[in-house]
């Protein structure tokens, strides 16, 4: 396949954040609001039961419908939606609760309400307090990955992504245009910024990439489920979460590996 | 243009000073710029001598050198990291070529200048991102060296003030560039958690993964007047929601109404405020460290 047509895929018909709320946990509570102006959609998060273990969801959701779609921004958060997500990690800090975040976001929305909201500030306060989370977080990217509005849900000890999700730092069509003034060379543009999960996973910007062979059936569920505790458990462990996760981004473009 | 001006060269050091080659190079043939808000022409020479501000008040954009150069006490300025240079991570096409030609046109390695320094008898770190670098994009030179101040400043317990100009990512770098919004909000928390001082200045434009990451992480952010600061283009945001922008939008004055900036400062205030309120927040001098 083509990275092109990997993004393809990743934007196309597939399990939404929901879908793998409701097949992987137990009990999902969802937890509404950011408590400063209002409540995304486009995010939906909360408690849950990981087998015997509570954890904090929060889960990027594009809908299925169109009518459902739109009602979610095409899954594309807000100011409030990061907030709301920061919300509940720092309250799984306080309770000790792992998070696991679902990504599938093509950016954050943009929009004159979202930038005035500060999008750039909602991002940014993210990044740093979810490198300060002293509970394990694992970060799983199941469809698009778009840039900064999905780094701000992936700050984790661990990130995998699914085989046919992709993750950029810009969308194709986007880098196309600007690059070369022709959005119509996105297929190139996708090529070369290396944005399919395997690119990633060489790269190091991921730990593992994940088979979607069985995708969206029950037992496909229940195999990242059993991944996600095995993985908790190793990382609960650990003393020295925050260290190893500084330490984790801390490699991206040393001198040495530049 | 008046035609005798046209091959002049720089008459005085102020002139040529703080300038990157590949704005003295551009100056030289022109040397009259033309004010985008009161469409004044004026001789360069002025406008230098008034730390590129022209008399109606328009804040004409700075090289990282110059800025340096105005905002720091003589000669204290000393440089950090700069032998850090671009690599092409991805192989991408084009982008090889690409910095060889920028850095040869700016005279500078990548779109960031560290260093330390003293502003009004203060000591500081600071970084100032690079407009004539590939407009301030953030790459993996430009995080490093940022996550490297921060991992010096928190070692030497010293206030950090950035000065932010940026387009956004570096995209020939892909994930790599965006790693570092992430790499660099990490030391900016480093430097915080050990209760030492951030400062931002933001400049026009700062805009993209820098607004996303340490342009917005500063205990205290000040702005330069009419800069445009946000996260997506405002062309972009326009062509999304096929709406008119309203008037204003993503300038430095709607984010202070908005309440995303501390205040916002002409650069005749910048470093007497900077001075002051690096002076309220260090740990070994007092109030007249000058
Ligand atoms: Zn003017």
């Amino acid at each position: 396949m083509t990275a092109y047509e990997r993004v393809r895929t990743a934007r196309g018909k597939r399990p939404t954040g929901i879908d793998y709320i409701n097949g992987i946990f137990d009990g999902f509570l969802e937890l509404h609001g950011d408590r400063r102006f209002g409540d995304d959609p486009a995010i939906v998060g909360g408690v849950a039961w990981l087998g015997d273990k509570p954890v904090t969801v929060i889960a990027v959701e594009k809908g299925h419908t169109t009518k459902e779609r739109a009602a979610r921004s095409f899954g594309a958060p807000s100011p409030e939606g990061y907030r709301k997500a920061l919300r509940l990690m720092k309250q799984a800090d306080k309770f000790g609760r792992p998070v696991i975040c679902f990504v599938d976001t093509s950016g954050a929305y943009c929009g004159v309400g979202a930038e005035e909201r500060g999008q750039g500030q909602a991002i940014a306060e993210n990044l740093m307090t979810m490198m300060s989370l002293r509970v394990p977080i694992i970060s799983l990217l199941v469809g698009e990955g778009g840039s900064g509005g999905a780094l701000a849900l992936a700050v984790a000890d661990r990130v995998w992504m699914l085989e046919n999700a992709v993750y950029s730092v810009i969308s194709p069509e986007g880098c196309a245009s600007i690059l070369w003034k022709d959005s119509s060379r996105a297929e190139e543009a996708a090529a070369c910024l290396k944005l399919t999960a395997q690119d990633a996973l060489k790269l190091g910007v991921v730990e593992a990439v994940l088979s979607e062979r069985g995708l969206g059936q029950p037992a496909y569920y229940a195999g990242l489920r059993a991944r996600f505790l095995a993985e908790i458990e190793r990382l609960e462990a650990r003393e020295d979460l925050t260290e190893q996760r500084y330490e984790r981004f801390r490699a991206f473009g040393r001198p040495e590996s530049v | 243009m008046p035609i005798l001006n046209f091959m002049r060269r720089p008459h005085n050091e102020l002139e040529r000073e703080g300038r990157s080659a590949a704005e003295v190079q551009r100056d030289q043939h022109e040397p009259e710029k033309t004010c985008p808000n009161c469409h004044k022409e004026q001789p360069l020479s002025r406008l230098w001598a008034n730390g590129n501000v022209c008399s109606c008040g328009y804040h004409f954009r700075m090289s990282a050198r110059q800025r340096i150069r105005f905002l720091t006490d003589k000669d204290t300025f000393s440089e950090l990291f700069a032998d850090i240079s671009s690599g092409d991570p991805l192989g991408f096409p084009g982008y090889a070529e690409k910095l060889e030609t920028v850095g040869a046109a700016s005279g500078e390695r990548d779109a960031v200048i560290c260093g330390t320094a003293k502003i009004g008898g203060t000591d500081c770190c600071m970084f100032v991102m690079e407009p004539y670098f590939m407009m301030g994009s953030m790459g993996a030179v430009v995080g490093e060296k940022i996550t490297r101040l921060f991992e010096y400043a928190t070692e030497k317990r010293m206030p950090v003030l950035g000065c932010t100009v940026s387009g956004g990512a570096r995209m020939q770098e892909g994930l790599i560039s965006l790693m570092q919004m992430a790499k660099t909000s990490a030391a900016v928390l480093r430097h915080s958690e050990a209760g030492l001082f951030y400062l931002v200045l933001l400049t026009d434009p700062t805009t993209g993964g820098v607004t996303a990451s340490f342009a917005m992480e500063g205990d205290i952010i000040f702005s330069e007047p009419g800069a445009t600061v946000g996260f997506a283009g405002a062309r972009v945001v326009e062509q999304t929601t096929r709406k008119a922008l309203p008037k204003g939008f993503q300038t430095a004055e709607s984010l202070l109404e908005h309440g995303f900036v501390d205040a916002i400062l002409p650069r005749s205030r910048q470093r007497e405020v900077i001075s002051n309120v690096l002076r309220m927040h260090s740990e070994s001098e007092g109030r007249d460290a000058e």
